[in-house]
């Protein structure tokens, strides 16, 4: 990286597509440093899978062997035995409504926010984004009595307000910019042929942030799918569980007990998703962020 | 925040629509504006500005959760955790990793960027490396996976006996680390557990800066190259200043990141490491308020955890003020 190449202006002007030796130390020495990253980084992830078709005996005796045979029993023990099955359940339900209702509240009150003018609004804004700033963990135990009050503990819904609650600055945050750029003529347009106010929102200005909208979902489905800290204070009840709360109580079972196939498996199972999401949308994930708010 | 395009004060990009703002106030629009931004703002009233106010108020009694009974105790639970042999060392814990790991994650990131980049050859356009798409995709992907995860499947690649990393050590001939306990030894959890969180914010990084740089004016390295500046020179006199904002804002996610550090922490080592070596503050706070039930106490330790973060904020910010001042390469940005 650190190489200084000796090529002079007139090399660049040639325009050629010629390499010079700089160029070939420059690329062979990064190559190999990002190689070796990839590896690092992709290695883990594949040993998770191949000892996910082990048996625990196997994985402890042989653990870099490939299975001795392709079964699927561990992931059909961490499925019914470990409740991987009722946790995924959960964690669907939980993250889909969660995700649903913060949208919609968070595109209204960016909506609100970008494009009214009225007293308070600039209040409302920075409390929202200090909202972002505070770590959860000032406010965990006067949570924990707020659900309480509302009769909300360990349930469901408890955490799926919850997660729409501290989901809703960075959605607020970014749609804001969203709604900001919006060209005011198609809303004064919608206004004059007598859309009102309602209609303008639901079937003109929120289809022309679907772009914007579709982003933040992403970060938000990411960031909910993997929420720990909330559910482990906020949802103790063992039925009501979500997935990352599955997989956690496998590292806290004491000594040489654990089912490590099981382990495997419920890993391959938390990641799949996710990892379903991000190869589709991996492309609009690098857009969101080359777009949002680091500007 | 370092972040303020787009806040409230930014100019109307369409300045020429003064008529935007001062409409009248119909019925409609009244219930409009009232339904819109009063069940957002209810939601988060409720659930997160009421519980920062009671915790303020909680961290000044002695209440344990149980009885209704509370005595105001002043500032007392605070002087309790200045002899907190286990919060103190939580805490400087939690200093360390946000002295190491945003360090280390952001250089990381940051080369890993400039090489996709602007390190391709140095005829043409300026461009980054071939392939460079494959790279970013794979070390973004840990970002995608829940923290949680992480921490059990290196905790299982850190396992002693049947782990992966052991299996790789002594298959190349370094026998001193059979039945090495990555996780199980003073010296050596910590800068492990630092490894896995370095290893799963790296990607995200990375995908963040090259945005950043893909947002400078090409012309800017084309007149760096005319004007003889390696590739290493550019990095440092170009690239750099011109992403800084992007740097300050990365370093305080980062910083408020390591400062909780409770996910990964409680995945690899649930009861706080070998003699708390890597216990954090958020693990001490979570036994002392539902384990111990000295709701009091812990929210005090949330309190200070608050201001810890908004004090490492702060610094950032001063740093990044004072280092270079406002530098004169502000016009480079977009």
């Amino acid at each position: 990286m650190s190489t200084v190449t000796l090529d002079k202006p007139v090399a660049a002007r040639s325009g050629g597509q010629r390499r010079t030796p700089g160029d070939a130390l420059v690329a062979g020495t990064s190559h190999t440093m990002l190689i070796i990253w990839s590896v690092i980084v992709i290695v883990p992830f594949c040993w998770v899978v191949l000892s996910s078709f082990k048996t625990s005996k196997e994985i402890l005796s042989s653990p870099f062997s490939l299975p001795a045979e392709w079964s699927f029993e561990n992931y059909t023990s961490a499925w019914t035995k470990a409740g991987i099955g009722t946790y995924f359940f959960n964690t669907v339900i939980v993250v889909g409504t969660a995700l649903v209702l913060v949208m919609l509240l968070g595109a209204m009150c960016a909506y609100v926010l970008a494009r009214f003018e009225f007293f308070g609004r600039n209040f409302i804004y920075y409390t929202m984004l200090g909202g972002l700033t505070f770590p959860v963990f000032l406010v965990i135990v006067p949570l924990f009595f707020v659900l309480q009050g509302f009769g909300l503990l360990n349930t469901l819904p408890g955490l799926i307000l919850t997660y729409v609650a501290y989901a809703l600055p960075f959605t607020v945050f970014f749609l804001y910019a969203f709604f900001k750029t919006l060209p005011d003529d198609v809303y004064e347009a919608a206004m004059m042929d007598g859309a009102g106010e309602w209609r303008t929102f639901f079937q003109i200005m929120l289809p022309m942030a679907a772009p914007g909208m579709a982003g933040v979902a992403i970060f938000n489905f990411l960031g909910l799918w993997n929420q720990f800290l909330l559910p482990v204070a906020l949802n103790t009840q063992r039925e009501n569980w979500v997935l990352t709360q599955g997989m956690a109580s496998f590292s806290s079972q004491a000594g040489y007990n654990v089912d490590f196939g099981a382990l495997f498996a419920g890993v391959v199972m938390t990641v799949l998703p996710v990892l379903v999401v991000y190869l589709i949308f991996q492309r609009r994930i690098s857009g969101t962020v080359s777009t949002g708010t680091f500007r | 925040m370092a972040v303020t395009a787009g806040g409230p004060t930014e100019e109307n990009p369409w300045g020429a629509a003064p008529g935007r703002r001062r409409r009248k106030l119909t019925l409609d629009r009244a219930l409009f504006m009232t339904v819109f931004l009063g069940l957002p703002v209810a939601v988060f009233v409720i659930f997160v500005v009421v519980p920062i106010g009671q915790a303020l108020f909680y961290s000044l009694t002695d209440w344990t959760g149980f009885s209704p009974v509370m005595n105001f105790v002043g500032l007392d639970n605070y002087a309790k955790l200045l002899h907190d042999e286990t919060f103190l060392k939580a805490l400087r814990n939690n200093v360390l990793l946000t002295i190491v790991v945003p360090l280390v994650t952001l250089v990381a990131a940051l080369a890993i960027a400039v090489v996709v980049t602007t390190a391709g050859p140095s005829t043409g356009q300026v461009r980054g490396l071939n392939g460079s798409a494959f790279y970013r995709v794979v070390s973004f992907f840990p970002y995608a996976v829940p923290a949680v995860v992480i921490g059990l499947l290196w905790a299982q690649v850190y396992d002693p006996a049947a782990g992966l990393l052991n299996g790789m050590l002594t298959g190349i001939g370094l026998d001193g680390f059979k039945d090495y306990a990555w996780l199980g030894e003073v010296r050596a959890a910590m800068p492990a557990s630092m490894f896995v969180m370095i290893w799963a914010n790296i990607g995200f990084y990375t995908v963040l800066f090259v945005a950043a740089i893909k947002g400078v004016p090409a012309e800017i390295y084309e007149a760096a190259r005319i004007d003889g500046a390696g590739r290493f020179r550019t990095a440092i006199s170009i690239t750099l200043p011109s992403i800084r904002d992007n740097v300050q804002t990365a370093y305080i996610y980062l910083g408020i990141l390591t400062l909780d550090a409770f996910v990964f922490m409680a995945a690899l080592n649930p009861g706080g490491g070998p003699a708390n070596s890597t216990l954090t503050m958020s693990q001490h706070l979570l036994n002392i308020a539902f384990k111990k039930s000295q709701f009091g106490y812990a929210t005090a330790m949330g309190v200070v955890l608050a201001l810890v973060t908004l004090l490492f904020a702060a610094l950032v910010f001063a740093v990044f003020h004072f280092a270079g001042g406002r530098d004169k390469k502000g016009d480079v940005r977009r």
